[in-house]
């Protein structure tokens, strides 16, 4: 289901891919019990290509990786966090379209290349 | 955009999805637009006792996985969009989505009830942070923690019972003193002893935004006033839904509380647009009285469509 643009994250390579300097990352915490979660994955599989060269897109499978979802103090998912330099600038919880994904994730983006 | 389809069905839940099984039948090859929640609320669920055909019950999206494919297997066209709006002055009517539009000669409304929420401004701003409308999604996170879930119906109970599975306790906070669910589920849940109830009792506020996680609830029991707190790592809110009809405000008749009128069986006040599911549903809501509506919807839109209407 996963594009091969989007990067697969692990409580031990969390904390450095996050923290690189560059493009915002967008990071999408599921599991597979979770149904909406499971909806969301080809909706953030699109706006990875949409928005490719604009962010990066990463997801965390949190119950192979429980301990960084508890750092975040996530207790729900889907939740889509967006880390720009380390730190998170927005955070969506629950499972939302991808016309209001977008709207709530263009300000914090690279400006999207002349074309 | 393309030709006008003869029927569009809005909703893809069990009340969808039958529509779209016998129209699909009738040869009317309808086409199905699946929202973002796409099977509707059974998809998370566990385990359905109360569907009939299912001695051994089945789960949610299991059952949703089978009626979607029967559906398909007749030869509905089940395609993904988030509806926008729609027009319904003129036939054929208009159904716009994010990416295009659709024309229909009949359209079924079977767009369901989404989770109500409490309403406080801090159960938004803890949601995913201790705050949960969904149990199977959530449940995982409270391992040996102590939980609250609000609500007196099955869905509570459900929820309650699912959630013993990962809580240290489940504290059921209801404003009445007496349930609306089904007695097996009221035996089931008054019999688990990691379940105790605060009857009366509705919640005020949840705290703590500050700490950017959930650590208790304030209560209020309605019939003293008392104010106490309940430390809980986790609130899930069960107390009902909402029907999804905002798409449809100014244009089909809906009651006080936003639910679509119906009348002479799926029928709604526009010619030719006929409503089933939950959307329409204050009484009953479950999910084989949704899928007979959707039954119900889809004889009213072919015999309308045959008539020539």
């Amino acid at each position: 289901m996963a594009s091969e643009k989007i990067q697969t994250l692990t409580d031990s390579t969390f904390d450095h891919s996050i923290g690189q300097p560059g493009l915002p990352v967008l990071v999408d915490f599921w599991a597979e019990w979770c149904g909406p979660c499971k909806r969301l994955g080809p909706i953030v599989d699109a706006l990875a290509s949409e928005l490719d060269g604009r962010m990066v897109v990463a997801k965390l499978n949190v119950d192979e990786n429980p301990s960084t979802a508890g750092r975040l103090g996530i207790r729900g998912i889907p939740t889509l966090l967006l880390f720009k330099g380390g730190r998170v600038v927005e955070s969506v919880v629950g499972l939302v379209g991808k016309e209001d994904l977008k709207r709530v994730l263009e300000p914090h983006l690279a400006p999207a290349a002349a074309k | 955009m393309s030709d006008a389809r003869h029927v569009v069905v809005i909703g893809s839940g069990p009340a969808g999805l039958t529509a779209a099984l016998y129209t699909a039948r009738a040869n009317l090859q309808p086409l199905v637009i699946e929202g973002l929640e796409a099977g509707g609320q059974l998809m998370m669920t566990t385990t359905i006792e109360n569907f009939p055909g299912f001695r051994d019950g089945i789960q949610g999206p299991e059952l949703m996985g089978e009626i979607r494919a029967q559906a398909a297997r007749f030869g509905a066209e089940i395609v993904q969009g988030t509806v926008t709006a729609v027009e319904l002055k003129t036939r054929p009517f208009l159904v716009r989505t994010e990416e295009t539009a659709y024309s229909a000669e009949a359209l079924i409304v079977a767009t369901g009830a989404s989770a109500r929420l409490l309403g406080l401004a801090n159960e938004r701003r803890l949601m995913g942070r201790g705050v949960s409308t969904c149990a199977t999604c959530d449940g995982f996170f409270y391992k040996n923690r102590p939980i609250a879930v609000a609500g007196g119906g099955d869905s509570a109970l459900d929820e309650a019972i699912f959630l013993t599975r990962f809580a240290s306790h489940v504290t059921v906070i209801h404003r009445r003193d007496a349930l609306r669910a089904s007695k097996i589920m009221q035996d089931k849940a008054l019999a688990n002893p990691k379940i105790s109830f605060q009857w009366n009792t509705v919640i005020d506020d949840v705290k703590d935004a500050g700490q950017g996680a959930v650590t208790a609830v304030v209560l209020r029991d309605v019939k003293t006033g008392d104010v106490s707190e309940l430390p809980v790592d986790g609130l899930f809110v069960a107390i009902g839904h909402i029907p999804n009809t905002s798409l449809f405000a100014g244009q089909l008749d809906m009651d006080a509380t936003g639910y679509l009128v119906t009348r002479d069986g799926t029928r709604t006040n526009v010619a030719g647009v006929f409503a089933c599911g939950d959307v329409q549903d204050r009484v009953y809501r479950q999910a084989i009285t949704a899928s007979g509506s959707g039954c119900m919807a889809a004889m009213d839109a072919e015999r309308f469509l045959e008539s020539g209407s």
